[in-house]
């Protein structure tokens, strides 16, 4: 398990300016975890919320993800939000499998994790039968706190990751 | 407006088979044979031009099985008219489409079939609209159940039955007082 980039850092400003050591893998996972750019998958009321995330009150920008990007080839986590009926959930399929690795998924608010109170026929019962979820955050419409709340969840998450480094060394040894 | 009914009966008298006038509204329920040269008639020489909806109720357990409802509205020359024109029609019988006469009717149409599986002959679109293509199913139908039913198209899409734990909750069309009036648990089949 690679240490996180505060844990591993040992910086002298005496000996060594503005040089900082670390480890590659906790470099990365550092950079990727602050430069999160979402894929607004807004679907439903929801994405009001999300709107209001991004907005000033709530800034999403001090957790590096204010880029919302619209195109799936420069975003890094889906933000599914809002109800994702069957119709739908093709093209959110097809979205998530444009977006380039690596990439994450929220599902955020009651339908996108789980149907919510759409038992009916047409709304797909929760996102995570189509694509991995790595985190869920509650309420129907989730406040803009919990949205924050459940980027920095993804965020320790990332930070705890397994580093491609290590990943190519177990390939290479398999 | 009593007159424009009379121009209809004396038009199609053989065809129309109810009139029915209440509280201003004008309802006109026709032959299936002859519903779709009402309708025509209806835009091209009594001025309706806006179609404001076309749908379809499903009795189910009953013969003729459908019944299909236009609503339409007459905008010109400062007059509004209401009229509503009804027909019934058997389960193995097409139904006339009058997308040629409002090109409006190919949305409503196409809702009608996606829903209930309707067809409509002279429809020159006939995909379905809010159900994903290849679904095998017409949801609105009265044998349908609320909860869905599981689906498969390899590699295109799937469809599961919902999770209705216990539901689903309805009210009660009672007055008796509001325990009575909340939504319960019912069996439905």
């Amino acid at each position: 398990m690679p240490e996180t980039i505060e844990q591993h850092a040992a910086y002298d400003s005496k000996i060594e300016g503005n040089i900082i050591f670390t480890r590659a893998d906790a470099a990365i996972n550092w950079m990727r975890k602050n430069s999160l750019w979402p894929m607004p998958m807004g679907l439903a009321c929801c994405a009001i919320e999300l709107m209001g995330t991004a907005a000033s009150r709530f800034d999403i920008a001090r957790f590096g993800a204010e880029v919302m990007r619209f195109s799936p080839r420069q975003s890094d986590v889906m933000i599914v939000a809002g109800t994702v009926t069957y119709k739908m959930a093709l093209a959110v399929k097809r979205v998530w499998d444009q977006m380039p690795e690596p990439k994450w998924c929220i599902a955020m608010g009651a339908c996108a994790s789980s149907g919510g109170m759409y038992r009916s026929y047409a709304v797909l019962q929760g996102i995570d039968n189509l694509i991995p979820v790595d985190v869920y955050i509650s309420g129907c419409p989730p406040r803009p706190e919990a949205v924050i709340e459940g980027l920095m969840r993804l965020q320790e998450k990332i930070t705890k990751e397994e580093s491609a480094v290590a990943h190519f060394q177990t390939e290479k040894a398999v | 407006m009593t007159s424009l009914l009379t121009i209809l009966a004396d038009r199609f008298s053989d065809a129309i088979l109810d009139t029915v006038e209440f509280r201003g509204e004008r309802t006109v329920i026709v032959e299936q044979a002859k519903a779709g040269e009402i309708l025509r008639y209806c835009h091209d020489e009594l001025g309706f031009d806006y179609l404001i909806d076309v749908s379809s109720v499903d009795h189910f357990g009953v013969e003729p099985r459908w019944e299909l409802v236009y609503e339409l509205y007459a905008l010109g020359n400062g007059a509004r008219h209401h009229l509503r024109i009804k027909y019934k029609l058997p389960e193995d019988r097409k139904a006339e489409s009058v997308s040629e006469v409002w090109p409006t009717a190919a949305w409503h149409e196409r809702e009608i079939y996606d829903m209930m599986g309707i067809e409509f002959t002279g429809l020159a679109d006939h995909r379905r609209i809010l159900m994903w293509e290849g679904y095998p199913y017409f949801p609105l139908r009265k044998d349908f159940p609320l909860a869905g039913r599981p689906s498969e198209m390899p590699d295109v899409a799937f469809s599961d039955r919902a999770p209705l734990a216990g539901g689903p909750f309805v009210t009660s069309p009672t007055t008796a007082s509001t325990v009575h009036r909340e939504p319960r648990s019912r069996e439905m089949d």
